[in-house]
Parts: C-alpha cells; structure tokens; sequence
C-alpha cells in the first residue's frame, strides 16, 4: 500500500531518530574523540567491570529463582487484595530509586527493624553497603518485574493442560516437570538477560550502597573519573567498557526470547487442581507473605518515617521539588514528541523503531559525559543542567514507550488507515484527528511513565547540577550524605507522593474521558 | 465512464484480470465466488492496491497515479467506515473538510445529508450510540456530502439482518441517484442486488466479466452463478 504510508510528513520522524542515534551513540562518540590517551585499565577499573557483571548476574538469578514460587503462588490462588498485591509489583518500575534505597535502609540498615531482630537473638547486624546492599536493592527492584513477567506465563498456558493433569492424577511433580518447565525454560533465559541489563546501568543503586574497592561499577566509575578526578580519558574508556557490556546484553535480549507484557493487565488466577493440598497452601501462602512484606514493609517505612517531616521541609527542599515537576513535565512531553514521531515514521520504515531502542544499550552516565563535553565549549553546563536531564531522561524512556505507543499506531493505521485515505485526512490532521485520540489511553499511560521515571532519576543530573541547582533526587542524596536522615525521609515521601501523583493523573487522564 | 484496460492486479501470488467499462450513473453489483477478487477490484479502483499493467480511466483521464483522496472515488467498506470517537456530524463533516474546520454552512449541508438519510436530531451521537443500521446510514449521509461521482460500496451492509439490508440497498440507490454518481457494490446477497443493481460485473476465476444487464444476466447466468446461488 504505498500511497498509504505517504500520508504523513516523515521528517519529524526522521529527525526523532537522528536525535535518538545522536544521544545514544553520538555521545560515546564524543566522549572516545575527546579522550587524550587511552591507556589501559588499572586493578581499579578491573575490579569495577567484575564487580558489575557479578553483581548484575547475581541479581538476576536471585530476582528470577525468588520470582518463580511467588509468581506461581500468585498464579493459583485467588485471595482478597490479590489485585492490589499485583498493582503494588508493578509499582517498583515508576518508584524512584533513591526512595527505594531509604526504605531498604530503614528496614534492613544498621538501625533498621531487621537489625533490631538480630541484635535481639543475639547477633550481629549485617552491612546495607557493598556487594549485600546492591543486591538487596536490585532484587528489592527486579524480583517483582519477574513476577509479573512470570504471572503471565503461567496465566499463557492452556486451562486444558491443568484440566488433563488432574484427570491423569499427575503428582506436583509431574505438574512441574510437564506443564511449567516447558513454559520457564522458555521465559527465564529472556527475564534473566533483561534484568541483568538492568542492573547493570542502574546508576543510583552503586552510588547510594555501592562505592570503594570491592562495590564499584562501571558506570560508578565513570562519575567517579569524571566528577572527581576530571579524567576524561578514563571516563571515555569505561564508557566504551560500559556500552560494550550493555550492547552485548541488548543483543542477547534480541536474540532470546523476552517476554513482552511487561505491563501486562491484572490477569485472573489460573484454575487448578493440585492447589487442595494442605502443605502447597502454606507454601504458597509463605511466599505471598514474604513478598508482600518484602515490596510492602520499605515503602510503609518512607511513609511512616517522613510523615512527622513532610511538612516542615527546609525551602531547598521544596524548590528542588519544584525543580524536578518541571523537569519530569519537560522530559514527559518530549518522550511523547519523539515517541509518537518515531512510531509515526516507523509505519513507513519499521526498523527505525528500533533505533528508538538504542537507549537500552546507552548509559544516561555516558551521556551526560558526551553531552558535557560537547556542550562545555558554548555554555555554562549547570546551566543547562535541567534541559539535559529532561532531554537524557526522555531517551532512556523511549524503549519503554515505544513498546506501548508503537503497536497502538500501527493498529490504528491498519484499521483507520484506508478511511482516513479515502477522506483526505492527511498529514498533521492524520494525526490530531485520528491517530491521537485513538491512541489516548497507551498516550496517558507513556506519558505518566516518563514522568515518573524523570521525577525520580538520579543520574545524568548528578554530573551536571550545581549545589543550589539540585533536584529532588539529588537533594534527597544530600541530605543522606550529610546524615540529615529524618528530612531525607520526608523529602523522599514527598518524592514518592509526587510521582505516584503524576503517573496516576496521566495514565487517567488517558482513560477517563476515552471516548471508545 | 470508467474504463478498466488491460488491468492487471497482483498480490500475494493472486492475479486478477479486469477489461471492463462502465458507463455513467449505472448502478453495478459486482458478484463472484468468496475470494474470487471483488474487493481486489474495488481496492484497485479505490487506489488502495497498485495495478501491475494496464490504466484505470475516469471519462478518458489516467487515474493510477492519484491518491485515493485525489480519485473522483467515494467509498464504504465492510466495517471501520466511521471513526469511533467523532460524533456523527463530525464523522459526516469529514466528506466536506478533512481538517474538519467546518463553517455553519458546512454544518448546514452536513445536517440536511443527515435529515435525507433519516437521521435527524442524531448528529451529536457518537457510533456507540447508533445502531448497525444507523451507522451505515451516516457513512451513506457522508457519500451525500462527498459528491463524487463514482461510489464504491464493498460488501457496505454484510452485517446487518436481512430485512435492514434491503432497506439500505433501497437507500444506497436514492443516494446515488441524488448525487447522480455510478455506484458500484459488492454483494453476496442475490436479494440486495435484484433491488439494487442494473448491470452486474461477473468475477471469477481470476477474471472480470461484463458488465450485463441484470435481466439480461439473470436469464443467461455464467455457469459458476448456479454453482455460486445453489438455485
């Protein structure tokens, strides 16, 4: 249908995914030509790569081999709050890092309630930091996307095969070894992949429990080189390393089969048969207890810990607040932009799409770096700190974005297109009259995630703000650094309302007025 | 008078021949066996499918090259003629304007196409609200604001009832006749078309035939019309 596809300039699409390609590979571009030598990499930088493969691949087992009793407790049994326990998993994606790390802190630190326990029974209380904590923190983050992830694979398997192994009386056993192996061994190789990527840019994670010899990542390393030692050689060397380690991760990702529905509805509890037993029911239900309390009990810790504080927060608090609304408004408008942009072009030319995917590869620290190194020349880059922030956190939203946006529009041209061809209806009015309103509600949903992920970013950021010039994030990690934990707390829960805030009033500004 | 020469339609290894003209204000049912290429025929007419040989002519003049917006072409399909969240005004006014930057004559003309449709006092509706019946009724009242000159309906009334497709066959024959268009329709149902139509293009394999005189056609039908009607 080629007249079909002509209906729309494709400029702003191709200009979308220059920009893409600029930030993800332009900046490590930069960032290569501007080091002075490369030299080699020292025992430290060594460390600093081991460090972030074992971790990541340590993270990943651990989230997968603890997501798979919980998921398949949640798959069989129905119980009261059972929805409010799956929207609660989903909640870890849009929940800010840095709030994460307070919770975690407050529940197993070295005041928390899990060392309180231990001193108890007469033991010594273990470290938050390093190798335990960035762990603690990756699973705290990934254990629950495995679980949706793997709550959908159970929910995929035909209710015939559950209804043919009670006929044939199987043993839980055999359930296992003839119905779920088959559907694990496929997902698992894909979830196991994707959350080590994840982990392994997660920048704030290293920052906050990570640091020193033994717990540096790369991308620690990075802002380590940069921020202190302004070594741009070496900050250009493990930005290679970074993305090389990024790049090969991405391209298993592709090459393994990754489960999609990443956020996927509230799928209902699959019918079962083996789920009378008295010693499964306790199994199950210890693993729903664990994880409810696991996910439940550090939030509930911000919440109880920052209410006394939440009101009486110093002004820089609440400017810095102020500083990342507008930040996470800006960087969600421009996710729109580029994303729509590139689903629109991507009708034409689909893999440019994947070129909106780059970021996954990208590290917002490489960057952040390229970007201060390009832009350092002309301006002033506290300056311009906030627009690079909105700008980096819009790139890194797009994978996430596009998968939501890009099929809606695909599904609206298939069965609007020809309409809107024989009408006339082209070009900007295309979009405004039809693929918009079509897509609202994927559109509602994007845009409340790119905000939220931009309201909580604590990365790009770190490189660039001046100290009155912080956001929330940053100023939280502060007030943390100068052991101000009582206002850190109430800074964080004023972080987690605001971005709860903002994901829930877009994604339901989206839905609520939908016309269908 | 539209002229098909020498057409030649591919797609997916399907190959349909079409050497046929129709003349002006006719009425044309186009009838064949289930993937015979009816709506293959219509979508190259339409400009929705690339001919691999031949021209389609509109009173002489080339028209291959044109976008379908750009053909003398109006158009309803089997489903997805209405957008869902424009109301039936809007979903009208989009034959008069595709911006949709209507003035009140605009509405005006929209109105009176809805009134001759029997639709009055529904153009705030949205599709949710119409029923099948009335849905296609703003998709013929949007034929009536177009004012081209050649109609094509593909399959336009399959999922209605019997007796709601009879009546809007009837319709469909007033609003050609009120915008003195040639309207060509793909059916399956020998009762619209008896209704309907007054010459009858014949596809079958791979090949269109005609068009006859209905009667004509009725009295001395192609083999494959018994085999396709079962009597």
């Amino acid at each position: 249908m080629a007249s079909r596809v002509l209906a729309i300039n494709p400029w702003p699409g191709l200009i979308v995914a220059g920009l893409v390609t600029f930030f993800s590979l332009g900046t490590l571009a930069a960032v290569a030509l501007r080091a002075d030598a490369f030299g080699a990499l020292d025992s430290f930088d060594v460390a600093a790569v081991r460090f972030t493969v074992v971790q990541a691949f340590w993270s990943a087992v651990l989230s997968v081999a603890l997501a798979i009793p919980v998921a398949r407790a949640l798959a069989r049994r129905s119980f009261w709050g059972r929805r409010a326990l799956i929207t609660l998993l989903g909640a870890p994606f849009i929940l800010p890092v840095i709030v994460a790390i307070l919770g975690l802190t407050a529940v197993f630190g070295r005041n928390g309630i899990v060392a309180y326990g231990l001193t108890l029974a007469g033991l010594e209380p273990i470290s938050i930091y390093g190798f335990h904590g960035v762990l603690l923190a990756h699973v705290f983050f990934n254990l629950p996307l495995a679980t949706r992830l793997l709550i959908h694979g159970w929910g995929s398997v035909p209710a015939e095969q559950f209804r043919l192994a009670a006929s044939l009386d199987f043993s839980w056993r055999d359930v296992f070894l003839h119905i779920e192996w088959p559907m694990l061994r496929n997902l698992v190789p894909g979830l196991l992949v994707i959350i080590f990527l994840i982990c392994t840019t997660s920048f704030a994670v290293a920052l906050t429990f990570g640091g020193g010899p033994k717990a540096t990542t790369v991308e620690l390393a990075i802002y380590q080189a940069f921020k202190f030692d302004f070594d741009i050689g070496k900050a250009a060397l493990l930005a290679g390393v970074q993305f090389a380690i990024c790049g090969a991760a991405a391209l298993a990702s592709l090459w393994l089969s990754v489960p999609q529905a990443a956020m996927g509805g509230q799928d209902r509890a699959v019918q079962r048969f083996d789920k009378g037993r008295v010693m499964s029911k306790i199994i199950d239900s210890a693993w729903i207890t664990f994880a409810t309390l696991f996910l439940a009990v550090p939030l509930l810790a911000i919440v109880m810990q920052g209410a006394p504080y939440i009101l009486s927060l110093p002004t820089s608090v609440w400017s810095s607040a102020l500083r990342s609304l507008v930040t996470a408004l800006g960087s969600a408008g421009l996710t729109i932009v580029f994303a729509v942009s590139l689903a629109l072009v991507a009708l034409r030319w689909r893999w440019l799409e994947g070129l909106g995917m780059l970021s996954v590869a990208a590290s917002p620290l490489v960057m952040g770096t390229g970007l201060f190194i390009m832009v350092f020349p002309f301006v002033d880059p506290a300056r311009i700190a906030l627009l690079i922030t909105a700008l980096v956190n819009a790139v890194m939203s797009l994978p996430f974005v596009l998968r939501s946006i890009g099929p809606a529009v695909r599904a609206c041209e298939d069965r609007f297109g020809p309409l809107s061809d024989s009408l006339g209806v082209t070009g900007w009015a295309r979009v405004r009259l039809v693929i918009l309103p079509r897509i609202r509600a994927p559109l509602g949903f994007s845009a409340g995630l790119a905000a939220a992920l931009s309201m909580g970013d604590l990365g790009v950021v770190t490189l660039f703000a001046r100290p009155d010039g912080a956001t929330l994030p940053l100023q939280i990690y502060r007030l943390m650094g100068a052991y101000r934990m009582e206002q850190a707390m109430g800074a964080a829960l004023l972080l987690l309302v605001l971005s709860l805030a903002l994901f829930y009033l877009f994604d339901r500004g989206g839905r609520g007025r939908a016309k269908s | 008078m539209l002229s098909l020469k020498g057409v030649v339609i591919e797609q997916d290894g399907f190959r349909l021949r079409a050497d046929v003209a129709i003349n002006s204000s006719r009425r044309v049912a186009v009838l064949g066996p289930s993937g015979a290429g009816k709506s293959t025929l219509l979508a190259a007419i339409g400009g929705y499918l690339p001919i691999t040989h031949g021209d389609i002519l509109w009173h002489g003049d080339s028209i291959v090259k044109l976008r379908p917006n750009q053909r003398p072409v109006s158009n309803v399909f089997q489903d997805n003629n209405l957008f869902p969240h424009m109301t039936a005004l809007q979903n009208v006014g989009l034959g008069i304007n595709p911006n949709l930057r209507l003035s009140a004559a605009d509405e005006d003309r929209v109105l009176r196409a809805l009134g001759a449709v029997g639709l009055s006092g529904m153009e705030a509706r949205l599709p949710a609200a119409l029923s099948g019946g009335q849905q296609s009724r703003v998709a013929l009242a949007r034929l009536l604001v177009q004012e081209k000159p050649l109609v094509l309906l593909d399959e336009p009334f399959s999922a209605l009832g019997p007796a709601m497709r009879v009546e809007m066959a009837d319709l469909a024959r007033d609003v050609g006749a009120r915008i003195g268009a040639t309207v060509m329709m793909v059916s399956h149902d020998i009762k619209d078309v008896e209704r309907f139509a007054q010459d009858v293009v014949w596809v079958e394999d791979c090949l269109c035939h005609g068009p006859r005189a209905l009667d004509d056609f009725l009295k001395a039908p192609p083999a494959g019309f018994t085999t396709y009607v079962g009597d």
